[in-house]
């Protein structure tokens, strides 16, 4: 107890000093919390973005759909099969889509896009596609209209209301040739979907490409997008080989190998950061030994032993970082929390990169609590082994050399 | 008579490699219960360097020492602070306290690392600022006590483990003589009352005075010694005949 009560006092002899590491820890665990939010905010807002809202986390085709995607790689739709699939574990819902490449023709412009056959409802309930309305209305069951991405209606001079002609392949060949009124504008994030999307009921897609009941794929909504290869692996085993079940990751390398790759530059950034975070506490720590060197070597003269004076250095120690820890953390949840509700966005070249490469250019942070958590007992951990310096020199102090002036 | 520090031979040399310092030199010390010792000498005799050896701050390169029959200088490191914990009372020239704690906090400190009852503490705690005359700076912190006020509460402290011999270097070195006096009054009245031996170093002629054994060092030996001075009257009075 007494051991606790001298540690206590000790800690607050030289407020300063004590303020000045606290402050250190509180900074440190601020500066390392929301460069990991901001990076798992990136990564996270990357993924919703080019994955959630369009691919959705796991899709099921028929066999080799992926490497040849053609209509005749399509499957039957069947109640049963998405039955099956919702009976699975982790499975939040499956929504069908008919896909397929067409042009799409104003009066003077013609240009390429995706024609995308969705269930209303169902779709918007995986991936948000309401949400992206700008302009006009979502399209509902029956509709005869289309919806289509801003800046394919930029790119084909038309508005609203103004109707578009495709013009494509239809299933086993056929012709496919339609005329639509745009009855929505859909403004996404990324530009490739911005640019080259076109949605209509499924109805329609399957009308146009003369694909009577065929699909491309199922699109699956996750209860938790954490699981998601143990899900995938699952449904694989329940569809058997005649689908092929692919999540997000697999359907685009390119996407994880840019996380991959920016991950391995922010541990660089994160390695100079603890650096610095362990020198600004190592010179508070180094101060204190100086400034109590005299008072610890009088402390073993009269009889105290180096481990009891060790635990009161730890429990000192532990005492300052943890404060400074949980000062830190609170103080970091209303910025990142705001970061969160108004990302930084970038500007200029910087923007430009990121749109060409598909990736919206904003820098949301993430409110997950682990990240918290974790950088928290990180610089915890890295304050208590600093603490290790007082100890080891109190292992080695000498009262006769400590107390001499 | 009970025997407390019996040193055999003991010699100190500092940097024996490069310009050898024998700081202290074949000595022979022989110190029995309440004694009232002053260690004399001119600065760099060293009384400093023959104190941390008594005290088991410091090992002699030669000879050895029996602190009440048990030989120190063949102790660990570690057992050599309980030793010191158990056997020894410290009385620094200075800064003997813990600043952030106060007088009672400082005093009762040793006697929590001795593991002591708590109503012992407490008990003792009372009777030794009664004795140092400060039951009202108690709780005071030590940055609120005069440097005399200072040196009363490590005696106490130094008392309260209840030791072999209470060991002080200089004890009076900072004080201005009325301090000085009024804590030569205190160690004399504990020696006396209660049958503390002290030993101690100094300069001050005053405190010298009040010594009932006086060893003069010089050049790290033992020029001489009055040896133990029986008073059983007054002992001051002795030294002044002189
Ligand atoms: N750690 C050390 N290293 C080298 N020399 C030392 C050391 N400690 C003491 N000495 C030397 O040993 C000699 C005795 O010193 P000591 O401190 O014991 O003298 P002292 O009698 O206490 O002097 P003072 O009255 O000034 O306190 C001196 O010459 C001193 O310079
Ligand atoms: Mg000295």
């Amino acid at each position: 107890m007494w051991l606790l009560k001298l540690s206590w006092k000790n800690m607050w002899r030289n407020r300063n000093r004590t303020a000045i590491t606290m402050t250190a820890v509180f900074f440190s665990v601020i500066l390392s919390i929301l460069t990991n939010s901001l990076q798992e905010g990136v990564f996270d807002n990357l993924i919703k973005n080019v994955v959630s809202f369009y691919s959705g986390y796991i899709q099921i085709h028929k066999t080799g759909y992926w490497d040849e995607q053609i209509l005749d790689n399509t499957f039957e739709n069947s109640q049963e099969l998405q039955d099956q699939i919702l009976q699975l574990e982790n499975i939040d819902a499956v929504t069908p889509r008919l896909e397929s490449f067409a042009l799409a023709s104003s009066d003077t412009l013609t240009k390429g896009c995706m024609v995308i056959g969705i269930l209303p409802g169902k779709e918007d309930a995986i991936t948000q596609l309401k949400n992206k309305v700008t302009e006009g209305n979502y399209l509902s069951d029956g509709d005869l209209g289309i919806m289509m991405g801003e800046g394919l209606a930029r790119r084909l001079k038309l508005e609203l209301k103004d109707s578009v002609v495709l013009i494509g392949q239809g299933y086993h060949g056929a012709m496919a040739v339609g005329k639509y009124p745009i009855t929505g504008i859909l403004s996404f994030g990324q530009p490739e979907m911005n640019d080259q999307s076109l949605y209509m009921t499924l109805a329609n897609a399957q009308v146009l490409y003369s694909a009577e009941n065929r699909l491309t794929s199922y699109v699956i909504g996750l209860e938790n997008t954490n699981d998601l290869d143990p899900t995938a692996e699952n449904i694989r085993s329940s569809l058997g080989d005649g689908y092929e079940t692919m999540t997000w990751e697999e359907m685009m390398p390119e996407v994880v190998q840019h996380i991959r790759t920016d991950k391995g530059s922010m541990v660089i950034i994160q390695l100079v950061l603890y650096m610095l975070i362990a020198f600004g506490i190592f010179g508070t720590l180094l101060m204190m030994m100086v400034e109590r060197k005299y008072e610890m070597g009088m402390l073993v003269a009269i009889g105290m032993k180096k481990f009891k004076l060790m635990q009161v250095m730890m429990l000192e120690s532990l005492f300052t970082v943890l404060s400074g820890c949980i000062l830190g953390i609170l103080a970091s949840i209303p910025i990142v929390v705001y970061l969160y509700k108004y990302p930084i966005r970038f500007k200029g070249q910087l923007a430009e990169v990121y749109e060409e490469f598909g990736f919206e250019a904003i820098f949301p942070t993430s409110t997950n609590p682990e990240i918290f958590l974790n950088q928290g007992i990180l610089v915890l951990i890295l304050g208590l082994i600093l603490s290790l310096y007082p100890i080891v020199k109190i292992a080695r102090i000498n009262p006769v050399n400590a107390m001499k002036k | 008579m009970k025997t407390v520090i019996d040193a055999h031979n003991i010699s100190k040399t500092f940097n024996p490699e490069t310009i050898p310092i024998h700081a202290v030199r074949d000595v022979h010390l022989h110190l029995e219960r309440g004694e009232f010792t002053a260690l004399v000498g001119p600065s760099g005799s060293g009384k400093t360097t023959l104190l941390n050896m008594l005290g088991g701050l410091d090992k002699p390169d030669k000879g050895n020492i029996l602190i009440n029959g048990v030989d120190i200088t063949s102790l660990t490191p570690n057992a050599l602070i309980d030793f010191r914990l158990k056997n020894i009372g410290f009385v620094f020239q200075s800064f003997n306290l813990i600043p952030v704690f106060t007088a009672r906090e400082n005093v009762e400190l040793i006697m929590q690392l001795q593991h002591r009852s708590k109503s012992e503490i407490e008990e003792r705690v009372r009777t030794l600022f009664q004795e140092i005359g400060l039951e009202d700076k108690m709780d005071t912190r030590p940055a609120q006590l005069s440097g005399g006020q200072q040196q009363r509460v490590a005696v106490a402290r130094a008392l309260a483990s209840k030791p072999q011999f209470i060991l002080a270097d200089e004890p009076t070195a900072n004080l201005d003589s009325k301090s000085a006096t009024k804590l030569l009054d205190i160690m004399a009245k504990l020696n006396e009352e209660e049958n503390i031996t002290f030993i101690f170093s100094t300069h001050d002629p005053r405190v010298i005075k009040r010594a009932r054994r006086v060893i003069t060092l010089v050049d790290g030996q033992v020029h001489s010694d009055t040896g133990p001075i029986d008073t059983s009257s007054d002992h001051f009075n002795t030294i002044e005949k002189e």
